[in-house]
């Protein structure tokens, strides 16, 4: 029987997954791509207790809500890189590094 | 005629020299060789035409009228209300003695020009040479026009500075570089005097209230400075001699002369004009001009006369022995130069100024007649290659004769007038004087026998020259020539001016400079007999209180004779009582000028003396002429007999040697020793301070970088250090921020669930 903890153990390693990849892709594109998890992993908590408890707390309401963001976000931050690619014709993760200058 | 307006144009005798100077100077180059003779010459020219009319004009004048100044403009003015202060003018004067040193130096000028256009033809140089020559023209006339000591002083450099530029004139060659260092060098040390003795001049003038340096100022008040002393000599002693020091470098006096041989390497229009006819006699100009101060100064005048009969005898016999054409020249001319100092020594300056003038004329005509047997000779000057030139140059043989036998001092040449007058006068001065004469009547003899050895070895005998040179040997052209002609009629007529009243003339050029002359006062030279032993008294006795001009009576030829040098002072008071008998009437015929004359009995000592000189040089000559074309041997063979002396006179006594060895070599020790001094103890010193700042600094330094420098950079250090460490938290690199934000969330969830999370 599949029950709460599964999803969590799922979700938690979706998350660990996610700041994996945030943390050690040089591409930003991969680095956008581990956001995705990480959202997609905060998602599924939300519809896991959703389905298993009864707090009152809508939380299929919250993974649109997260299910819109990660577009905005992914929409502004792809287009972002593209803005750093065409100005560096780079998007390697640790030569962009111009805020430190 | 009214030439009156000469006096307002006697800037202008000087200054077209120097418009034909400045023309030539800046465009001569691009001109041409023809222009620049037709300016040089033409500006000259115009020089002479000015000064005849300025002659005239002068003898028109009443006789106390004949003292005329232009003045240009003020150029010195200091002092004045009551503080004695100089007034030194740009002005000319023209008075009889400046009218006819005028007469000689444009006109032996105008004649040294055009010859120097057939000498010069062909030279790469000949505008600068023409530049030069009419520059030198500008300053012989300001010195000789200037109105006051000042602004001869300025003639005085100037002729210095042009006889230097054009005694090296070929300055690619060595030797002439170096003499005309030498003329340069010698004659500083003549100006150095000069300048002494001015200031000495104006310092005492000035101490009077009288501060003034123009020769009618100096004139005028020079007699306020009798009395006064100076280190225990008469003050105006110690200035005629500083100036008189002057003269000595200017006019090749003992010890000084020793450029003026040297100055032969310069071209011989040059010899010609400046070291025979012009610039070498300033010094007997300028003494003559301040002849009130030398009246007065009795121990400076027998100090001038010494030295001008020694030099006269001394480089008389150097001449003997010299066998450059143009060096024997030369020592004659310093050799007359002496006569003329020996006569301005016997205060006789109307007989030294004669003398300067036939001198002008004939040793100018001999020197261009050695430049005429040069060109001839292909630049020959070894007047043992010559001989026999007789034939292929009769012109120059004849001029060159004709001044041989004025210079030998035979009537009725020009040359035996102003030579006997000095002699005379130096023989009636009296006491030590009439050794002085003995001295110029030797050197008499010995100048006729070396000028007629010249003439015989040069233009007569058989030829020594080798083939070629003999077979190229011709007259030269009528522009070089001609000037030897009029130079030589000059020379030969050029005596009757002054006469003497001994032979019946009335001693007109005696006459013409009597206004502006000052006469020696009688008796005044005998004091000068013994200087040595100098009496305190003696400085105030000469005519107290008298000015020189009123001393100015017909007081030539004294009656001297009977004085002998045991009875000195007798003889002075008799002299000093028969001045002042002489002096009413004196004025009346010096007034009158010119016709005074057969009243005063002449000394028949005086035809001796005249007899004896003629008879003298006439035989000397004649022998010499004996000895050199019949007998060519002879001379070899009394070299040799006196071998030391003929070394002697060959090696001119070894004066250059002993310069050599006493003034240079001391000059040049004097500068080791100071180059010594420099390297040893100046450099020492500062080398010594540079290594001590040095190891100062080096110590400092140390300091610097191991103390201070350990602080600034170890704070810097730690400062980079600690910023190296805080910036690699700033990275700049969204992951490292993110890699620290869940470090952080993972050690918060791990503590929490150590200790449990607080509810």
């Amino acid at each position: 029987m599949i029950g709460l903890p599964h999803f969590l153990v799922v979700a938690g390693l979706l998350f660990a997954a996610g700041v994996y990849t945030v943390l050690s892709r040089r591409n930003a594109i991969g680095i956008l791509m581990g956001v995705e998890l990480i959202l997609n992993a905060a998602g599924l908590n939300f519809v896991a207790f959703n389905h298993y408890t009864t707090t009152g707390i809508q939380g299929g309401l919250f993974t649109v809500f997260i299910i819109v963001l990660a577009a905005a976000e992914a929409a502004v931050a792809l287009a972002i890189v593209l803005a750093i690619y065409q100005n560096l014709r780079d998007i390697d993760a640790h030569r962009l590094d111009s805020l430190q200058r | 005629m009214d030439l009156s307006w000469i006096e307002n144009a006697l800037g202008w005798i000087p200054c077209l020299p120097l418009l034909g100077f400045s023309v030539n100077i800046l465009l001569g180059k691009r001109l041409g060789p023809r222009f620049v003779q037709g300016l040089a010459v033409g500006a000259i020219a115009g020089s002479f035409l000015l000064s005849l009319v300025a002659f005239f004009h002068l003898r028109a004048q009443a006789v106390e009228a004949r003292i005329l100044t232009q003045t240009l403009w003020d150029w010195v003015r200091v002092g004045g209300g009551g503080i004695p202060g100089v007034d030194a003018k740009v002005a000319f004067t023209l008075d009889p003695l400046s009218s006819v040193m005028l007469l000689v130096v444009t006109g032996v000028g105008l004649l040294i020009h055009i010859y120097s256009i057939g000498y010069m033809k062909g030279d790469g140089g000949i505008w600068r040479f023409f530049a030069y020559l009419n520059l030198f023209s500008f300053s012989m006339l300001v010195l000789v026009l200037a109105e006051n000591l000042l602004l001869m002083f300025v003639g005085w450099e100037g002729v210095g500075l042009c006889s230097y530029l054009l005694i090296g004139f070929w300055f690619r060659h060595l030797p002439n570089t170096s003499a005309g260092n030498k003329a340069f060098i010698v004659n500083r040390i003549g100006d150095f005097g000069f300048l002494i003795g001015m200031l000495l001049l104006f310092w005492g003038l000035a101490g009077e209230g009288r501060g003034t340096l123009s020769f009618a100022g100096i004139r005028e008040a020079v007699g306020l400075l009798q009395g006064k002393h100076l280190l225990g000599l008469p003050l105006l002693d110690w200035i005629g001699i500083c100036l008189f020091i002057g003269a000595t470098g200017k006019s090749a006096q003992i010890p000084l002369y020793v450029w003026l041989p040297d100055a032969m390497a310069g071209p011989t229009p040059v010899s010609a004009l400046i070291h025979a006819a012009t610039m070498v006699t300033a010094g007997v100009y300028m003494m003559a001009r301040l002849s009130a101060l030398y009246v007065l100064a009795p121990t400076a005048l027998l100090v001038v006369a010494t030295v001008g009969g020694l030099t006269a005898i001394f480089s008389a016999t150097i001449g003997l022995a010299q066998t450059d054409i143009k060096k024997v020249l030369a020592y004659s001319t310093v050799s007359q130069l002496g006569y003329m100092v020996l006569a301005i020594g016997a205060a006789a300056f109307s007989a030294g100024i004669f003398h300067l003038v036939t001198h002008a004329f004939f040793k100018a005509c001999l020197f261009l007649g050695s430049g005429s047997v040069i060109l001839a000779m292909h630049h020959e000057q070894d007047i043992r290659k010559m001989g026999g030139l007789r034939k292929a140059m009769p012109v120059t043989f004849w001029t060159f004769l004709v001044s041989t036998v004025a210079i030998a001092g035979i009537p009725p040449f020009a040359g035996f007038f102003s030579k006997d007058e000095i002699l005379w006068q130096t023989w009636a001065a009296g006491g030590w004087y009439r050794f002085l004469w003995l001295l110029g009547f030797l050197g008499a003899m010995l100048t006729a026998f070396y000028m007629f050895r010249l003439v015989a070895l040069t233009f007569l005998g058989e030829s020594r020259a080798d083939h070629h040179t003999r077979e190229h040997l011709r007259e030269q052209p009528r522009v070089v020539t001609w000037p030897l002609v009029v130079l030589a009629l000059l020379a030969t007529v050029g005596g009757f001016v002054g006469v003497p009243h001994a032979l019946g003339g009335a001693n007109r050029f005696h006459g013409w400079l009597k206004p502006v002359v000052a006469e020696r006062p009688a008796g005044a030279l005998h004091h000068g007999a013994a200087p040595f032993l100098a009496s305190p008294a003696r400085a105030d006795t000469p005519a107290p209180g008298q000015a020189p001009e009123e001393t100015n009576g017909d007081g030539h030829r004294q009656p001297g004779d009977e004085e002998s040098l045991q009875a000195v002072h007798e003889a002075a008071a008799a002299a000093a009582a028969g001045e002042h008998a002489e002096t009413p009437h004196a004025q009346v015929p010096a007034a009158a000028g010119e016709t005074h004359g057969g009243s005063h009995g002449v000394d028949p000592m005086e035809y001796l003396l005249m007899a004896l000189s003629v008879l003298g040089a006439a035989a000397s000559g004649l022998t010499a002429l004996t000895i050199y074309t019949r007998r060519p041997e002879l001379p070899s063979q009394l070299a040799a007999r006196f071998a030391g002396f003929h070394r002697l006179l060959v090696n001119k006594y070894f004066v250059d040697e002993l310069y050599w060895a006493t003034v240079v070599a001391g000059v040049l020790g004097l500068m080791r020793a100071c180059a010594r001094f420099d390297r040893v103890v100046i450099d020492g010193l500062v080398n010594g301070s540079a290594w001590l700042t040095r190891g100062v600094s080096t110590l400092s330094g140390w300091i610097d970088r191991s103390f201070v420098d350990g602080l600034v950079n170890g704070a810097a250090a730690a400062c980079k250090d600690a910023g190296a460490g805080l910036r690699r938290l700033q990275t700049g690199r969204i992951q490292s921020y993110a890699y620290a934000l869940i470090t952080g969330v993972l050690l918060l969830v791990i503590v929490g669930i150590l200790i449990g999370i607080p509810s």
